[in-house]
Order: C-alpha cells, then structure tokens, then sequence
C-alpha cells in the first residue's frame, strides 16, 4: 500500500468574482496515474495551476506528502517535486530543444541532471535529433514531446499534465501516451493528468474524476468510470470531435 | 589621403562613437522591455546618473579614486540602483496597465535629475578621464582616442552580454522568462528575481554609457535627455531585440553628423526622426524585429 502523494482539500478559486474552483478535493497516491476529466470550462487548468503556484487558492489546501505547499511562489513548488506541463505546451519558442531542457532542470542543483536527459533521450529519442533546433519550429506533436520532457528534467515526483493530447493526431496521442505510461512505470513518476480525451486518459489512469463547473461530480477507479454510461455519452461518444474543434477555436480566440 | 575622404572617416567615427553610446541605452530599453514588458523612459537618465556617480568617485575636486576603481564603482552603484528601483518601485505596479509603468518611469527620471543637479549642480561638468581630449594619430588621419575607446569599449560590451545571454544558465533564464513568461514560472525560474536582476543589469550597462559619453564630452543634469534620441534608436531597430537596439544606435549615431555636415542646420536636428518613420512605414516592427510573436 503506497501513500497519498498529492491531496487537495476543498479547494476554491476566484478569477476576480468568477468562482472557477468550488469545493474540490482530491488524492493522488504515490506511484499512480490520477486523471481529471471535464469539458471545456469546467475549471481543470485553473486546478493545475493553482497546485503549481501560479494562482493562489482562496481557500482549502494543497499537501505534497503531508506538507502544505498552498500559496506558496512556483519556484518552491517546482523545488518540492511538483512540475507542471501546461496545456498548449508552452515551450521557450526561440531558444533551442536542449536549452529548453536546461529550463526544466533549472531548478535542480544535484548532480543527477545529465543522466537524466540521457534518460529522457530513451523515451524521446526524436529530441536528441533535435538538439540544436530553435523549439518553435518543431511540429506540435514533437513541442509536446519537448514540453513534456522538459517537466521531466525537473526530476519531479509528480507531474501535472493539462492536456498533452490536444490538437494531436490519435496516432501521436497513442504514442504520447504510451510513453507517458513507461515513464509512470519504469520512473515511478505520480501522474496528475487532466483531459478532455477521456477514452486514452481512462486507459492508462488508475483513477479518474470527473469535473463540471469547478466541482468534482464523480470519482473512482478507472475501470468503472470506463463502464460508466454517463462517461460513455458525454466523453466516450462520437461527438467529441466536433466539440474539441470547437472548443480549440475559441481557445485562439481568448489567447489574443 | 584626400582631405574628403578623411573627413568623412572622421565623420563616421564621431558618428560611431556617438552612436555607441545611443545604442547602449537603447540595449537598456530593450531590456527591461523584453524581460518584464516595461518602458523604461528613465534610462537615459540612468546613462545620466551613472556618469555623474562616476564623476563624483573620479575628479580631484570630489572623491578622487583611480579612474578604473571609479568605473567599477559606478557599475556597481547603478546597477544596485537598478536593482532597487524594480524592487521597491516598478514590481509595485507589475501588472498595472503600461501607461502607469510610463508615468512612473518619467518620474523616476524627473527624479534622478532633481537628485543629480542638488548634489552635482547644473554647470556642464568633465570626467577626469584618461583617454580624454587624447588624439590618435593614423598618418594624416586624426581620430579622438575617446571616440576609439568608445567603439572598443561596446564592442567589448556587447560580445560580453552575448556570451551571457547565450552561454550561461542565467543569461537563458533571462531569455526564457521574455519569451514565455508562465512557462518560466511553470519552471521553477524565480521570474520575479529575474526581473530585478534585469534592472540591475540595465543599470550597469546605463553607467557604462554614461562613462563613455562623459569621456567623450560635458555632462549636466540634462543630458539624460538624449535618451529620446536612443528611444527612437531602439524603436527603429525593432524594440525588445537587443541586436537590434545597437543596430538602431548606430544608424542614429551616422545618420546624426552628416545631416549636420550636408543638411541646412535647422533640418539637421530633426533626421533621426525621420529615419525614425521612414523605417516605421517600410518595417512597422523595426529592423531586427524577432518574428515570434509573444504569448504572454
Ligand atoms: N484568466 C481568466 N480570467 C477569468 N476567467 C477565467 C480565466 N481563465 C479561466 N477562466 C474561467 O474559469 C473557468 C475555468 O477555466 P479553466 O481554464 O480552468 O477550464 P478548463 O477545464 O481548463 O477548460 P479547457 O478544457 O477549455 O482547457 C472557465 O469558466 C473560464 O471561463
Ligand atoms: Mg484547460
């Protein structure tokens, strides 16, 4: 029986008077894939951030074994073993793959950063091709690859992943998350994974909850929520890509 | 050699040296713009400042220290004053709307005006420089040593910055945070400190520019004023692209003494402004603009 690496009790969040958290609490054993599902809106990159420092929680508390890291600056979160890749990857466009990489590590002072990249080269090779190679110029699927790897020089305990599947082909999405699995397996990296693909997200979870409007509205193991026919008509159903189209448009738009 | 050619050289050497000077508050602007998105319209008051502190550690009449000791000194005195400004001031309205950032920053520059002319006074005053008012001898061609020392010393400067801002885990922090600034707190990289070390580095290059410039000829509480002029500099060279800034510099710096020499004298004043929207209306960006459009 392992811990609970990540907890989150009643936690509530503000954009201004806009509530966007309203009560979430959440755990996330060590060791362990957790993902949180909801559409478009219902609060799950505000969750992310608010766990990784850069919003601050108007109530309730965020422990990273045991000790509370709310509130606190992202520098001391990310030093706490807590990263996050955020949705959209969010890569240092002008500077290269490896200089990218020496960001996630920036952080660290041990000696182990060089062994790592070497590791991370194993479930990324396409990036060691790419060392000298402004980031932003890589396709989308190789800067998610690139933002995910760079969370990884961090050396995190867990990671906060915002979507790594949005705007990827099913076959990269496969391939991401099949390596998001090794990592999960062979590093023992805990996983917090918020998703809008509920079908690849509930295949490599443990457990799973499901947001709506900045409340948790259902939890349990992965497997169950798999069988679950709400789930299965909301999240599992045919018309899910017509609703990422959309939903993906009016992200460019809020962006400016 | 011809006595037109050789004017000309000279020409282009005072335009160069004056255009270095330009350029590093330029570089300053472009800075702080691309580290923490602020317009910093004091810098040339800092150029200002810097040139005075170095003056007052300097000359016989004041403090008297080795001329060397002196530079070093105000290096580290503007670039504590950098520091202190972004710490205790600008981080006070950090995502304020630009326009408070503005204000703030001329007052900033009223200030250090004020501040200079009570402890310094307003006469024009000279740097006890070594290499002032020294002439360089090439066959028939006569160069001010300053003006070289000038053109050296930022050469020197900015193959310094970019061996910083390539090479070092520093310098790349500095670039990452400009470039995304979430992804940089997502990162762990203290964006914050990062923004007052940016300060603290526009400091020191400010006092750098105002040695240069105060061994080249008088300074008053005034003369940060020609930060205009490197304004316009760093805007025609793309604002926030540092290469760009130095570029922008140095054409003002050219374009400057020959409008004097060739342009009828109450024309002359105005040609960096009008290369200013001749290059806005051919490149609304600048000339070194970076074409990755900022997210955050
Ligand atoms: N910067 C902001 N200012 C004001 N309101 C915001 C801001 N960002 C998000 N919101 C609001 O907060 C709520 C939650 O947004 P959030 O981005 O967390 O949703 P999400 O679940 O990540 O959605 P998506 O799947 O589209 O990424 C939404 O109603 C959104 O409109
Ligand atoms: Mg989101």
């Amino acid at each position: 029986m392992t811990g609970t690496l990540l907890q989150i009790r009643n936690l509530e969040c503000f954009y201004g008077p806009v509530m966007a958290i309203r009560g979430v609490s959440l755990e996330v054993p060590e060791g362990r894939i957790v993902t949180v599902l909801g559409a478009n809106g219902a609060g799950k990159t505000t969750l992310l951030k608010t766990i990784s420092g850069v919003m601050d929680p108007a109530k309730g508390d965020i422990l990273v074994a045991g000790a509370s890291i709310a509130g606190r600056d992202p520098d001391r979160i990310v030093k706490k073993g807590v990263v996050h890749v955020p949705e959209g990857r969010e890569i240092f466009p002008l500077l290269t793959v490896n200089e990218n990489l020496a960001m996630g590590a920036y952080s660290r002072r041990d000696g182990g950063v060089d062994a790592d990249r070497e590791m991370i080269f194993g479930y990324f090779p396409i990036l060691k091709e790419r060392l000298g190679q402004t980031a932003g110029t890589l396709s989308g699927g190789q800067q998610q690859m690139l933002a995910i790897a760079r969370g990884l020089m961090a050396g995190p305990r867990v990671m906060l992943l915002d979507e790594p599947s949005l705007g990827l082909s099913p076959l990269l999405v496969n391939d991401i998350f099949a390596i998001l699995r090794r990592v999960n397996a062979e590093r023992g990296v805990t996983m917090l994974l918020v998703e809008q693909n509920a079908r690849v997200a509930l295949e490599i979870a443990d457990e799973g909850y499901v947001m709506e409007l900045g409340r948790i509205v259902m939890e349990g193991p992965a497997e169950r929520l798999q069988q679950n026919t709400d789930i299965q008509e909301f999240y599992l159903g045919a018309e899910q890509r017509g609703l990422r189209g959309e939903r993906r448009w009016k992200r460019r738009k809020s962006w400016g | 050699m011809e006595s037109g050619t050789l004017e000309t050289l000279q020409l282009i050497v005072s335009g160069l040296a004056n255009g270095c000077v330009y350029g590093l508050i330029a570089l300053g602007f472009a800075l702080i713009y691309k580290a923490a998105e602020q317009v910093n319209f004091a810098q040339g008051d800092l150029m200002m400042f810097g040139a005075f502190v170095a003056l007052g550690l300097a000359n016989e009449s004041h403090m008297g220290l080795p001329f060397w000791v002196a530079c070093i000194g105000a290096i580290a005195v503007m670039a504590a004053l950098g520091w202190l400004l972004e710490r205790a001031v600008l981080r006070q309205v950090f995502g304020q709307p630009q326009i408070a950032v503005v204000i703030l920053t001329i007052a900033i520059g009223f200030l250090l005006r004020f501040v200079a002319g009570i402890i310094w006074g307003h006469d024009p005053l000279t740097l006890e420089s070594p290499i002032a008012g020294v002439n360089q001898h090439f066959g028939t061609l006569v160069l001010g040593l300053d003006e070289l020392a000038v053109i050296a010393v930022t050469l020197a400067l900015t193959g310094l910055l970019f061996g910083f801002f390539s090479r070092t885990r520093l310098g790349i922090a500095m670039q990452a945070s400009s470039q995304n600034q979430l992804a940089a707190y997502y990162m762990g990289i203290p964006v914050k400190r990062i923004h007052g070390l940016t300060w603290a580095l526009a400091g020191a290059i400010a006092a750098v520019a105002g040695i240069l410039f105060a061994s080249k000829g008088s300074i008053d509480p005034n003369t940060g004023l020609l930060g205009i002029k490197a304004f316009a500099a760093a805007v025609i060279g793309g604002f926030g692209s540092l290469p760009g800034a130095l570029a922008g510099g140095l054409i003002v710096g050219l374009i400057e003494p020959f409008a004097a020499r060739y342009v009828a004298s109450g024309y002359s004043q105005i040609a960096p402004y009008a290369m200013l929207i001749l290059v806005l209306l051919i490149r609304p960006r600048g000339l070194f603009a970076q074409v990755h459009a900022k997210k955050v």
